[in-house]
């Protein structure tokens, strides 16, 4: 893998760029592999890079039946943080934000992770309880989040309205510093050029139309559009279509999809220093490289896989970006789009085996997953070679449905996250 | 005030109203109808803009919302500006002042410009591959930098004083544009006399027939055509026509978005009027007749003030009259370059060159083209361009058989116009979810099959000959009307042909040194695709990622085809192959302030008040936000802080009594023969033994077992129930309860009622609450015998029919009056009256929890979680244990749910007996412990208590109940930590002796 | 904004509806007798269709009644209603 820098681009530029190689090869499938990832977001990359570099497993491909990180890891709004209530989800979030911190280096690849900072807005003594909540169980759990009073959070973030003349004053906000954003697009880049370096074979436009299993009802292979590929170890990454993958392999899950709403504004000069989360209002908001305000909605009412949402979704939205930051009442969207989000009963993820030997499951991250990719991978990785899950990702089993031994983020906060 | 770049006469422009404008504080003048663009291009102004990566000197390429290049900021006043608009579609005012972007010291002198400099260190995705060492100068040294030299315009600086308004319409037929297919439509479609809306981006209706004074339509030349058929649609009533209106957005079930832009080409707005007026259409069809765009050519160098699209040039000559030039050549793949080249000819515009990629055109056009005396070079090529803030000169050379390139000369010009071929816009077809289908013989996608109910006509669906343009229109109009009328329209107009390039066109230089752009704002060129081709990527929306191209304000609208076929060459695929971008809305950018409308302030979210408000705000009371809710929070006296108004408030209740607005709380009536049953099945209590005029404190749980709500609930007659839940959880209750009644149990013969604003709920708390009431209480006897703790009773207060509570949430001898919500404050003021005697002291939603807290009462989402079952809860003794069946039981015996070291509600005291915990901490056994700490619960509710005194809390601990007398820490910021006494969570009056008083 | 066809009251904006998930999973005679993988089968596996799904809607701000849609979600095309307890009619399958 040549070895990306200043340098190399300066050498390169000599050449008139024509010297570059192509990130990744087009393999063609082979007949059969030690593991096979579907999938080709980040999540599903991000495993086969790290199946290759920490557990060996080098015989191995990412089937994609689109092109990579054209699913939700290309749709959302980038945001990272791991301020989350329960010690599991701390946890597991705070691996993922650990890895961010050195991806770019780990992967040779500007993913652009900016901790620039992600600030919560509280508008209501409620928020407030549940904020100081989190604060108080973040530090225990050795994640970084602080209470900010109105004035601290105008002072992190000057466009911020706290006047009180608004149907929802901000009182106050829990700031997690190490949380910002990232590039999505170069974060598959990176892995998936990591990961073909060391001879993972990641094939586009392969989509998988069947899970084939053997007498004893173990995984032996996957029919694909491009034939069957032989393999005893399947694992599944296919936000927004997993329970169609799973019903594959005989399998209900406890999912159902949404679309999710994303636009971002015409680019303008940097104004907005950090990302902000309101989930009383319903804003995420952060200002992109490019200039872009990048702005999140919430999910439509009713599941669909068309990836688009409603108009009065977004507007809603806007609704409180314009109340919160009302000189944006004149900046203009210039582009929305949708994503398909699995949500589960209890709005926590799935990492793990599943009644099928053989088959894996990552799933089930709703609307924050992006913020988990190296981390989720990296168990995910870990849960595949070894038959059984990294302690991070054990409380994360589909057991947890059955016995009731919930996750409830969202019902903990009483909001959705 | 030269007027050297205008024609004679002729055009749209209304000479008679010449208006001053400002450019970058430049005083310049135009004539009322002119765009900024044409306004700046009849001043001789051609550099407008910079490019946003390398700020390459930009001048005006179109006349309309494709434009890339000509962005500015128009400013009324410091919160009104508007950052990124098109030039193009700026319609000038008197006294308009713009100002061009991305540029620094000024738009001649650019210091970014620099980038242009060093652009081959600066190919697609250089970002990608650079910027990571030392690691953390991503954040504070190289993304900083990266960010300034990025965007565009600023921010408005301060709130936007404008406002916007919204507007729901229903039609039969939705039109979008008003060219000659979207006015045939619309005639067709409104002949059938069903409503009808045309709308159209543009100020004056007609589309491509504004500047078209060649053709002619039913023996009328195109303008009085186009004034006849609007003066008639006009006429009519159930026809709505919508200009400056841009159809953005296509969603589900044809639900389209429109903005009409009401006052921005106003000098001086009527204040009564919206900024803009976002239309949310609900169209039974829609016709799309939204024209095509022309393609621009990639070449060399094709980016320099004063290289225009063809169709550009010929709108400013023929429309606005302003001349684009001085010395002309025309670069074209078809014959309706020819008719600007024309037009510019006319009106004395020199044609130095029309080099025609063709190797072999002919027709009408070029034999007029020839007859004026114009020089026509035919399998021509452009190599290249001089000029850096306006063209000075262009290259052509010949392509022979083979494609190869020679006789290479250069023509000086300061004027490049290019005819690329069109492309529809079938934008909105996209975003319907439509397919598009790849039309060889015009080289462009057209739409395919449609799953909503919209036809294409014209333009945009790839017909481009006025008649047939005009025939097709009308089909679309009445068959969406449900008709199948047909109309030949008789036109006198050139024939439109399909010629059009994709991809580059071939040239004789070092292709790694010269750029070609082909998403002109964003500086992405033919080098930087090929480049992404070359490291790999294959699928089109990876090539737009990575190069940005398509991704800039124009949103790829002159760009995309362009990419496709250069990705075409590049990959040796044919153009279906490489595949396209999805379309996605707006169309064109759409203010933040449409979608939110009047949603401000108040009208953000509605406000819902009690009938004791406006007491409580006359009374100075403090309110919090309870859901939808204003509550009131506490009732400061003079010079009190919350902390020493919820002591008086408590104390007061505890010494003598208390008043509070319980409203907000949800009523629900259950009434009916198998009302009881329902209850049980509903609720984890039994019901069916509780007797008429008793009340019970019931609990419910989510399928799951989890406990979703709790209330009062009192028994009435033994079919009526009168259920209270929480403040918040009212509808989601109502919505359960109805969910099993209906579709579960339809057999029970139960109806549900919610009653919550039709009482006025007002608690009358404290040891002197009985004697404040009895004398407004007719027909009820509070005696503790008649009226026991949990007990209700029909009767009047104040002549006012009630239902009246013993019940108590503050553990004090209590009752809740129940009026309906019109009596409430005049109820409330006369207990307030009977009360003065007795000291009644107003209390809010503060107190009531400090008052409750004191008795171990929980608060569902303040004890409880979404996680927490009645047996943490400590509520095991409501639960009906005889009961088969109830809402959440089975749940409960799953082997999580059983664990016995699940969080338990217990009570917590400082081993101190004076450090108020904060709420929220977290319980552990070990402080010292490393981090992440082991934690075993959590601290829900924590006050210091008025009547003991001393600190209390409630928390939720693993085991908990099993830990009574446990001494365990709350760890703190900076090392320190509390230590705590686990205790039982009832802390005042454990006898129940006072409420029961 | 979908607009929904109330058996009811006709065709009416999402807004004054509320959605309610998958139909047809009847709530189970006796829960007690069930294991808790069956259990959880009723309370959270879902099919999650891809394609034609009848789906529970409430008209919550119209008749207030829980009806079923049939839908497909990969266009959101609606096929058509029917009430709730109802079978489906064979002509939105």
């Amino acid at each position: 893998m040549e070895r990306f820098s200043g340098l190399s681009l300066l050498r390169h530029a000599f050449g008139g760029h024509q010297g570059w190689k192509p990130f990744w090869r087009e393999p063609a499938p082979k007949a059969a592999y030690d593991a096979v990832i579907v999938g080709g977001g980040g999540h599903g990359i991000g495993a086969a890079y790290y199946l290759a570099k920490e557990h060996g497993l080098r015989n191995i491909a990412v089937l994609e039946k689109g092109w990579l990180g054209g699913g939700n890891t290309g749709r959302n709004t980038t945001i990272i943080r791991s301020n989350y209530l329960f010690p599991e989800s701390a946890a597991l979030y705070n691996h993922a934000l650990k890895l961010w911190e050195t991806l770019s280096e780990t992967l040779n690849y500007n993913t652009m992770y900016s901790p620039r900072g992600v600030l919560m807005l509280a508008h209501t003594v409620h928020d407030v309880q549940v904020f100081r909540r989190h604060v108080h169980a973040n530090r225990a759990a050795g994640v970084d989040n602080e209470w900010l009073d109105a004035a601290q959070c105008k002072a992190f973030c000057p466009p911020l309205n706290i006047s009180d003349n608004i149907r929802y004053p901000v009182v106050g906000g829990a700031l997690q510093r190490r949380g910002g954003t990232a590039r999505h697009d170069a974060v598959v880049w990176g892995y998936a050029r990591a990961a073909d370096a060391m001879g993972v074979d990641i094939i586009q436009n392969c989509g998988v139309t069947g899970i084939r299993r053997n007498a004893a009802g173990a995984v032996e292979g996957v029919e694909t559009e491009r034939g069957f590929i032989a393999t005893p170890k399947v694992g599944v990454s296919a936000a927004g279509n997993t329970s169609v993958v799973m019903a594959m392999a005989g399998l209900r899950m406890p999912l159902e999809s949404y679309p999710l709403q994303a636009l971002v504004s015409e680019p303008v000069k940097p104004d907005f220093p950090c990302v902000v989360m309101s989930n009383t209002v319903h804003a995420y908001i952060s200002q992109s490289d490019k200039g872009e305000m990048v702005i999140g909605a919430g999910t439509d009412a009713y599941t669909s896989y068309t990836q688009r949402g409603a108009m009065h979704i977004a507007s809603h939205t806007l609704d409180a970006i314009c109340e919160l930051f009302p000189a944006y009442r004149r900046l203009r969207m210039l582009r929305s789009w949708g994503g398909i989000v699995d949500t589960t009963p209890d709005r926590s993820p799935i990492i793990g085996k599943t009644p099928v030997p053989g088959l894996y499951v990552n799933c089930g991250w709703g609307t924050g997953g992006f913020k988990a990719t190296p981390g989720s991978a990296h168990v995910f990785a870990h849960t595949i070679a070894r038959d059984e899950p990294h302690p991070i990702n054990a409380p994360f089993s589909l057991e947890r449905f059955r016995t009731g031994r919930f996750i409830d983020e969202a019902a903990a906060a009483a909001v959705a996250h | 005030m030269s007027d050297a770049f205008r024609t004679a006469s002729g055009g749209r422009i209304d000479r008679a109203r010449r208006l001053a404008f400002t450019f970058d504080g430049r005083a310049l003048t135009g004539f009322a109808g002119d765009t900024l663009a044409s306004a700046l291009i009849a001043n001789g102004v051609h550099l407008v803009g910079r490019s946003f990566k390398y700020h390459r000197p930009r001048g005006i390429m179109s006349a309309g919302s494709d434009e890339p290049n000509a962005l500015v900021t128009v400013i009324r006043d410091r919160a009104r500006q508007a950052p990124n608009l098109r030039a193009t579609q700026v319609e000038i005012y008197e006294g308009l002042t713009a100002i061009s972007q991305n540029r620094w010291p000024s738009l001649d002198f650019d210091i970014g410009g620099i980038n242009d400099r060093v652009s081959p260190l600066l190919p697609a995705g250089f970002y990608y591959k650079t910027f990571m060492w030392p690691r953390g100068f991503w954040e504070k040294v190289y993304e900083p930098r990266i960010r300034a030299a990025a965007g565009l315009g600023r921010v408005p600086e301060g709130p936007d004083p404008d406002r916007y308004l919204q507007r729901n319409a229903h039609c039969e037929v939705l039109v979008i544009g008003s060219g000659p297919a979207g006015l045939a439509a619309a005639l067709a479609a409104a002949e059938s006399g069903g409503r009808v809306i045309l709308c159209d981006e543009q100020n004056e209706m007609g589309g491509s027939l504004i500047a078209d004074h060649t053709s002619s339509i039913a023996g009328k030349p195109a303008a009085v055509w186009v004034a006849e058929t609007l003066a008639q649609l006009t006429a009519m009533p159930r026809v709505t026509l919508l200009p400056r209106t841009t159809a953005f957005g296509y969603y589900p079930h044809n639900h389209l978005g429109l903005v009409e832009r009401v006052t921005d080409h106003l000098a001086t707005p009527d204040p009564g009027q919206p900024r803009e007026r976002l239309w949310q259409v609900r169209a039974k069809e829609v016709v799309l007749a939204s024209g095509a765009i022309e393609r621009p050519l990639t070449f060399p160098d094709n980016d320099r003030p004063g290289i225009m699209l063809a169709d550009a040039a010929h709108a400013y000559v023929t429309r606005y009259g302003a001349i684009p030039g001085g010395r002309a050549v025309l670069a074209t793949a078809n014959d309706s370059g020819y008719r600007a080249a024309l037009a510019l000819h006319e009106a004395g515009v020199e044609i130095a060159a029309v080099a025609d990629l063709r190797q072999a055109p002919s027709g009408d056009w070029l034999d007029a083209a020839r007859r004026a005396g114009l020089l026509v070079e035919t399998g021509a090529t452009v190599t290249g361009t001089t000029g850096r803030m306006r063209l000075a000169s262009v290259s052509l050379a010949r392509v022979d058989g083979e494609g190869g390139v020679g006789g290479t000369r250069e023509i000086g010009c300061d004027l490049l116009l290019m005819a690329g071929g069109w492309t529809p816009s079938v934008h909105l077809f996209s975003q319907s979810l439509g397919k598009l289908r790849f039309d060889e013989t015009l080289q462009a996608y057209v739409p395919g099959a449609a799953p909503q109910r919209i036809r294409v006509a014209g333009a945009a669906a790839g017909i481009y000959d006025l008649g047939s343009a005009l025939d097709s229109g009308f089909s679309a109009g009445a068959a969406a009307a449900g008709g199948d009328g047909k109309r030949n329209f008789v036109v006198v107009a050139a024939a439109a042909d399909t010629g059009s390039v994709l991809g580059s066109l071939p040239h004789d230089r070092d292709p790694t040194k010269v750029r070609a752009f082909v998403d002109f704002q964003n500086d992405s060129t033919a080098k930087d695709l090929k480049l992404a081709v070359r490291e790999g990527f294959r699928s089109v929306e990876h090539v737009k990622r990575y190069t940005t191209t398509g991704m800039a304000t124009d949103q790829g609208k002159t760009s995309n085809m362009p990419m496709l076929g250069i990705l075409s060459e590049a990959q040796g695929k044919t153009i279906p192959e490489v595949g396209f971008t999805t379309f996605r809305p707006p169309y064109t950018p759409t203010t933040f302030g449409n979608f939110a409308g009047t949603a401000r302030g108040e009208q953000f979210d509605p406000v819902r008040r009690t009938p004791t408000h406006a007491w409580a705000v006359s009374q100075g009371a403090v309110f919090e936000d309870v859901g939808l809710w204003k509550r009131a929070r506490y009732f400061p006296q003079r010079g009190e802080d919350m902390h020493a108004a919820v002591l008086r408030e408590c104390r007061a209740v505890r010494a003598g009594v208390g008043i509070f607005d319980g409203s907000t709380l949800g009523k629900i009536e259950v009434v009916g023969p198998d009302a009881a049953e329902f209850m049980n099945r509903m609720y984890v209590n039994p019901w069916t033994k509780l007797g008429t005029g008793r009340c019970r404190y019931g609990i419910m749980l989510r399928e799951d077992g989890f406990v979703m709500d709790d209330g009062v609930v009192g028994r009435l007659a033994p079919d009526r129930f009168h259920v209270t839940t929480t403040t918040g959880g009212a509808a989601a209750v109502l919505n359960m309860m109805e969910d099993y009644l209906q579709t579960e149990w339809p057999d029970l013969r139960v109806w549900l009622t919610s009653a919550t604003e039709q009482w006025a709920v007002i608690a009358v708390q404290g040891p002197a609450a009985r004697a404040v009431l009895e004398p407004l209480v007719e027909g009820i006897d509070l005696s503790a015998v008649a009226l026991p703790h949990m007990a209700l009773a029909e009767g009047t207060i104040c002549g006012v029919p009630t239902r009246l509570f013993r019940v108590s949430f503050t553990g004090e001898l209590g009752f809740e009056i129940n009026v309906p919500s019109d009596y409430g404050q005049a109820v409330w003021e006369a207990v307030y009256a009977a009360g003065i005697p007795h000291g009644i002291t107003p209390y809010g939603t503060e107190s009531m929890h400090v008052l409750r807290a004191e008795k171990g009462f929980i608060i569902v989402g303040q004890e409880t979680d979404g996680t927490v079952t009645p047996d943490d809860a400590g509520l095991t003794w409501a639960v009906g244990k005889a009961k088969p069946d109830f809402v959440g039981k089975r749940s409960l015996s799953r082997s999580g749910m059983m664990d016995a070291n699940r969080k338990q509600l217990v009570g917590l005291m400082s081993a101190d007996n004076v450090t108020v915990l904060e709420e929220g901490v977290q319980i552990v056994a070990d402080p010292n412990q490393p981090v992440p700490m082991s934690v075993l619960g959590h601290v829900t509710s924590s006050y210091l208590s008025p009547s003991l005194g001393h600190p209390i809390a409630l928390a939720l601990l693993a085991g908990g109940r099993a830990r009574h007398g446990e001494t365990l820490h709350v760890p703190m910021p900076g090392g320190r930590s509390i230590a705590v006494q686990v205790v039982p969570p009832v802390f005042y009056d454990p006898e129940g002796t006072r409420l029961n008083g | 904004m979908l607009l929904i066809p109330c058996p009811y009251c006709g065709e009416r904006p999402e807004l004054e509806f509320r959605y309610g998930g998958q139909a047809h999973i009847a709530r189970p005679e006796n829960p007690a007798a069930l294991s808790e993988e069956d259990w959880a089968g009723f309370l959270y596996m879902r099919d999650n269709e891809k394609g034609v799904h009848a789906e529970r809607w409430r008209h919550v701000h119209g008749c207030a009644r829980f009806f079923n849609v049939v839908r497909d979600t990969t266009t959101d095309r609606i096929l058509g209603s029917y009430k709730a307890g109802e079978t489906r009619p064979e002509t939105l399958r």
